[in-house]
């Protein structure tokens, strides 16, 4: 039930390549987002002291709250990495092996 | 357990609410509400409404024509609609009063539960969204079904679904029935049924095109109502977050500490637990899932949930803004409070904070106009999930199980249409049997079925060349009856509804135990199969991984 398309593209180096580093950025980035989102979780669970201190003296911004909009501003800013990755880098290539599998089978 | 000062509930079932992610996607937990004077502002702002989404459904039904069209809009949504509509799905009106409330009631740990509700977007992306959109083509199982068995895999998919959609369809049509009764004065039965009528109309006639629309305009007033309010009450503190919180905690009871976290977090099993569900419970929301099978291609999927974790991400800090504002203009005037106690019970009860506000900082027009955008939200939310349930009856049940792919597109449109009637029906008369009851479980139990069956299946069809039919099946079905299970023994459930002395299982949370519990079974069970079949399967991921990863072969879209 192979078909000659996907054989052509599965043949092509320049998929596996594609693929390999595609999937290494995506995981990075998602293990990012899991790994400060977690470590937050845990901080407010086991020291919630941390959470609750000021940032400066006088002020009522706390450690928390800084903390929870940095996450806003870093996740947002993340996904736009990544589609701007995915637009500029993987798309071109991605397109191009398609292309060249089209052409031979 | 802290609670809103405001809180018309009894303690109990607030204390319960809260320690649930059910409150920001269920109804509120609204308790009974009393019926309020008929309100006209908001009943002529949503006659408005309605008007423009039945105009929409109109032009809609003249081009919904092909099962394509019904299901997916035709695959023509761009990035941009999708993410409004995605982040639309997502934003219920429980979202927007139950998490001001929450903020109002538990300052900071509003906060970092938002965090923990935003958090399962930038993993979709990087994870699923373009695969997604590659691999499918109306409901979410035709990826898990897509080298393995079909009959058994999408009858599995389709309970599941159907078993999420209909706990989450109740509990909003009791939300809708108590907010309603309270914004607009509908006696709560009338409120269903115009509900439950509305739906009807905008899907079986305009189907996914319509849902779509009528949930882009919902979000879009959403957007605008709610930072309209943020800026005119955060401008009475002179847009200072110093002054906005000094008079805060002044005047709040819990002082200072309101910048500390609280109890909502305090018990790691549970906060874990709960950050598991909320993460990946949307990525199995089959609701949430059909909005990738809506857009053109890949690109325009990705580009969706970025636009869509944007304006999540935004809107949840002007609700944030919005709770602490609150705290000062709707907390200390009178004019909110029962007898004109303050401090005592909020007119309305504890999620009304939202409204208040909008009176206090913006009049009756505003108050008028977030009610009407509240209603417009619950028909939307409702609209997608009936769709959702509807396209696993007729597209998964019918057309692939029973008739084995021989149904002709007239055909199985007409089945999703009556699906879609019956779905109508029994949601309106499960809300009606449910009104004076809690039913912040029933969102529990969709979130748990959610993160802990459909997710695990899914995530493993598109990423595990190992995964055979008898893996997928046994894992699934173990993620659907273990979750149902302990949430049946919790709390929530056991105690609460069942009225026993204490739980079976101490949390509220199943998805840190079930979760696991099905990715064991998935494993465990495809590694024993060793059948000639199951080898046929783990062979044809090859090409399904090359369609997932360059969108060759992808369902396209139709040209309008």
């Amino acid at each position: 039930m192979s078909n000659p398309l996907y054989d052509n593209i599965k043949r092509d180096p320049r998929y596996a390549q594609l693929v390999r580093e595609r999937a290494r950025f995506a995981t990075t980035l998602a293990l990012l987002v899991i790994g400060v989102f977690f470590a937050f979780v845990l901080l407010v669970a086991f020291v919630p002291g941390v959470i609750a201190q000021r940032l400066s003296e006088g002020s009522n911004l706390t450690v928390g709250i800084a903390l929870g909009f940095a996450q806003f501003v870093f996740f947002c800013a993340l996904t736009w990495v990544y589609v701007r990755r995915a637009n500029r880098d993987f798309d071109p290539r991605n397109a191009q092996i398609v292309q060249d599998a089209l052409r031979k089978s | 357990m802290r609670m809103p000062s405001s809180s018309s509930s009894p303690r109990a079932l607030l204390a319960l609410s809260l320690l649930l992610p059910a409150l920001a996607w269920a109804g509120p937990d609204l308790g009974v509400a009393e019926k309020q004077p008929l309100n006209w502002h908001a009943i002529g702002m949503f006659f408005v409404f309605v008007l423009m989404t039945l105009g929409i459904t109109y032009w809609a039904a003249g081009r919904s024509k092909s099962a394509s069209d019904f299901y997916t809009a035709g695959g023509g949504i761009t990035g941009k609609q999708n993410g409004l509509a995605i982040a639309g799905d997502f934003m219920s009106a429980a979202t927007l009063l139950g998490l001001t409330a929450m903020i109002y009631g538990d300052g900071v740990d509003g906060y970092i539960y938002m965090v923990a509700f935003f958090v399962g977007w930038p993993i979709i992306l990087f994870l699923m969204a373009e695969r997604l959109r590659n691999l499918g083509k109306f409901t979410f199982a035709d990826i898990t079904a897509y080298r393995l068995r079909q009959g058994p895999v999408r009858t599995m998919a389709a309970i599941s679904s159907l078993t999420v959609v209909c706990f989450y369809l109740v509990a909003q049509m009791v939300g809708a029935g108590q907010l309603i009764k309270l914004l607009f004065g509908l006696d709560y039965n009338v409120a269903l049924v115009v509900v439950g009528a509305l739906m009807l109309v905008y899907v079986i006639f305009g189907g996914m095109v319509a849902t779509t629309w009528v949930q882009i305009i919902k979000a879009c007033m959403l957007l605008a109502g709610g930072t309209a309010i943020m800026l005119l009450a955060f401008s009475q503190f002179g847009f200072s977050f110093e002054t906005l919180t000094t008079k805060a905690m002044e005047v709040h009871k819990l002082g200072q500490n309101m910048l500390s976290p609280g109890k909502l977090l305090a018990d790691p099993v549970t906060a874990l637990s709960m950050g598991l569900g909320l993460m990946f419970g949307i990525a199995g929301l089959p609701h949430i899932l059909m909005r990738f099978f809506t857009v053109t291609n890949a690109q325009e999927a990705r580009k969706s949930v970025f636009y869509a974790s944007g304006i999540i991400a935004f809107f949840f800090n002007v609700i944030a803004i919005m709770g602490l504002c609150a705290i000062v203009l709707v907390g200390t005037n009178p004019e909110f409070f029962e007898g004109g106690q303050v401090g005592g019970k909020l007119v309305g009860g504890g999620n009304m904070v939202a409204l208040h506000l909008a009176k206090a900082a913006g009049g009756n027009l505003l108050l008028g106009f977030l009610s009407a955008v509240a209603f417009a939200t619950i028909l939307a939310v409702v609209a997608g999930l009936a769709l959702a349930g509807a396209s696993a009856i007729s597209h998964d049940l019918y057309a692939r199980v029973i008739m084995k792919g021989q149904a002709s597109e007239e055909k199985e449109i007409r089945v999703s249409k009556i699906a879609t009637l019956c779905l109508g029906v029994v949601a309106v008369l499960l809300g009606m049997a449910f009104e004076k009851m809690n039913v912040a479980f029933m969102v529990a139990l969709a979130f748990g079925v959610a993160s802990c069956a459909n997710f695990p299946v899914l995530l493993m069809s598109m990423y595990w060349k190992g995964l055979t039919t008898r893996g997928a099946l046994v894992g699934g079905y173990t993620g659907l009856i273990s979750s149902v299970l302990f949430v049946l023994f919790s709390k929530s459930v056991w105690v609460d509804v069942l009225g026993h002395a204490a739980p079976l299982f101490p949390y509220t949370q199943p998805a840190l135990f079930a979760m696991p519990l099905a990715f064991l079974a998935i494993y465990v069970f495809s590694k024993l199969d060793t059948s000639a079949e199951a080898q046929a399967e783990r062979a044809a991921f090859d090409d399904q991984y090359v369609r997932a990863q360059t969108g060759v072969g992808a369902a396209s879209a139709a040209a309008h």
